[in-house]
């Protein structure tokens, strides 16, 4: 079974999906995303979804257990890259991933990230 | 129908055409159908159309057949035509049905004598020249749909453009009522938008939404939702007393959109986030 890479890049760990999620495939990612939060003691996770093309609940429904799981362990999760029909897919299922910081690309996300962990430096 | 009926119609038509052609100008010009500025053109059409019935009738069937081809195409130019000109639908069936008098004065003529022959052929004649008449009528239709389903698509780009009011700050000025079609298009207008221009804040601005009801909320904050998915916040703008008064007697949730009461101030807010900021150049 193919299993998605996740790639750590400083504090922050990245995730993308590349290929077409299926169930199974969103579990094993919820369950080795959350013992890499804790093993790399990483502050923000960024999830890159800008080649899914097809979402269900049950992936909606993913997205936003991993952003609740990675915030009880202090990460910010932020999803970028989503795409129109995707969105609008989301939406009409009823699934608007309040608790999910969101981003147009990568580059937006990690600006977001930085910009989310800035002040704490500050203050230190 | 034999077809040594047809070839009376034809031969009766063809030998008489340019009295015909006369008689039936001169009736078109009674209906007053006929202006000063379209004499030629009606001159030139009717000689057409009846050179064309002549071949047509030559081939001796009456019942639309692929020979009527170009006299149909024929009708279908001058519906088309007239349609634009502004006739009414009637207007444009006499074009035909004026044809009926001087045509079966001709047949009287020549068949007075044989009175099974000349019903027999004005039955003919009727159902064709009826046939012609309700196709041009068809035709006059067809056209008016095709300009009304053009005109609704054309309002419907026309009523959700998006526009870019500085780097990163999209706004979607809405007009019209919200129904769930539109909102469709304005979602996938504004999200695509996004994604083309990077916008990171977006301005629904809605003074020009005459209602704003459950139904058009929820559809609001549908779009609002989409497009924070997309990572850009929305700010909704142009909320009239009256709007703000309904929204709250129908108990309607914005949740935490931000909401303002002009465009100018979403703008603002929109530059603050954005972390600039309007000056006068002049104190």
């Amino acid at each position: 079974m193919d299993k998605i890479p996740i790639l750590k890049l400083g504090d922050f760990l990245l995730v993308t999906i590349q290929v077409d999620m299926h169930d199974r495939l969103a579990l094993a990612l919820q369950d080795d995303l959350s013992s890499r939060v804790v093993s790399s003691g990483a502050r923000g996770v960024l999830i890159d979804i800008s080649a899914l093309e097809i979402v269900d609940s049950f992936i909606g429904r993913m997205l936003g257990n991993i952003a609740a799981i990675s915030a009880l362990l202090d990460a910010v999760t932020v999803v970028v890259g989503m795409r129109p029909a995707v969105a609008i897919t989301l939406v009409e299922l009823g699934i608007s991933l309040k608790s999910v910081r969101t981003a147009l690309n990568v580059e937006k996300g990690m600006e977001l990230l930085q910009q989310a962990f800035e002040p704490r430096s500050q203050h230190q | 129908m034999n077809d040594a009926v047809h070839s009376r119609l034809a031969e009766i038509v063809n030998k008489h055409e340019s009295d015909i052609l006369k008689e039936w100008l001169d009736n078109q010009r009674a209906e007053g159908t006929l202006s000063k500025s379209l004499e030629a053109d009606v001159q030139q059409q009717s000689r057409e159309f009846l050179a064309l019935l002549k071949n047509t009738l030559r081939q001796g069937r009456t019942d639309m057949a692929a020979e009527w081809t170009d006299l149909r195409d024929l009708l279908t130019n001058l519906s088309r035509n007239r349609m634009e000109q502004g006739f009414t639908p009637s207007q444009t069936a006499t074009f035909i049905f004026s044809l009926k008098q001087p045509l079966f004065e001709r047949l009287r003529k020549e068949l007075g004598q044989d009175a099974d022959g000349l019903a027999r052929e004005v039955w003919t004649a009727t159902l064709l020249l009826d046939k012609l008449g309700l196709w041009t009528t068809e035709a006059y239709q067809k056209t008016r749909e095709a300009v009304i389903s053009r005109q609704q698509q054309d309002m419907l780009e026309l009523s959700t453009p998006v526009v870019k009011l500085w780097h990163g700050i999209l706004a979607l000025p809405l007009i019209g009522t919200l129904d769930s079609e539109r909102t469709q298009v304005v979602m996938e207008s504004l999200l695509q938008q996004i994604v083309d221009t990077g916008a990171d804040i977006a301005i629904i601005d809605i003074t020009g939404v005459p209602l704003v009801d459950t139904l058009v909320a929820q559809h609001l904050l549908k779009t609002v939702a989409a497009a924070r998915l997309m990572g850009a916040d929305c700010i909704i703008s142009g909320i009239r007393p009256q709007i703000a008064q309904t929204i709250v007697h129908l108990g309607v949730e914005l949740g935490d959109v931000i909401t303002k009461a002009t465009l100018a101030d979403a703008f603002a807010v929109a530059l603050t986030r954005r972390g600039l900021a309007v000056q006068a150049v002049k104190p």
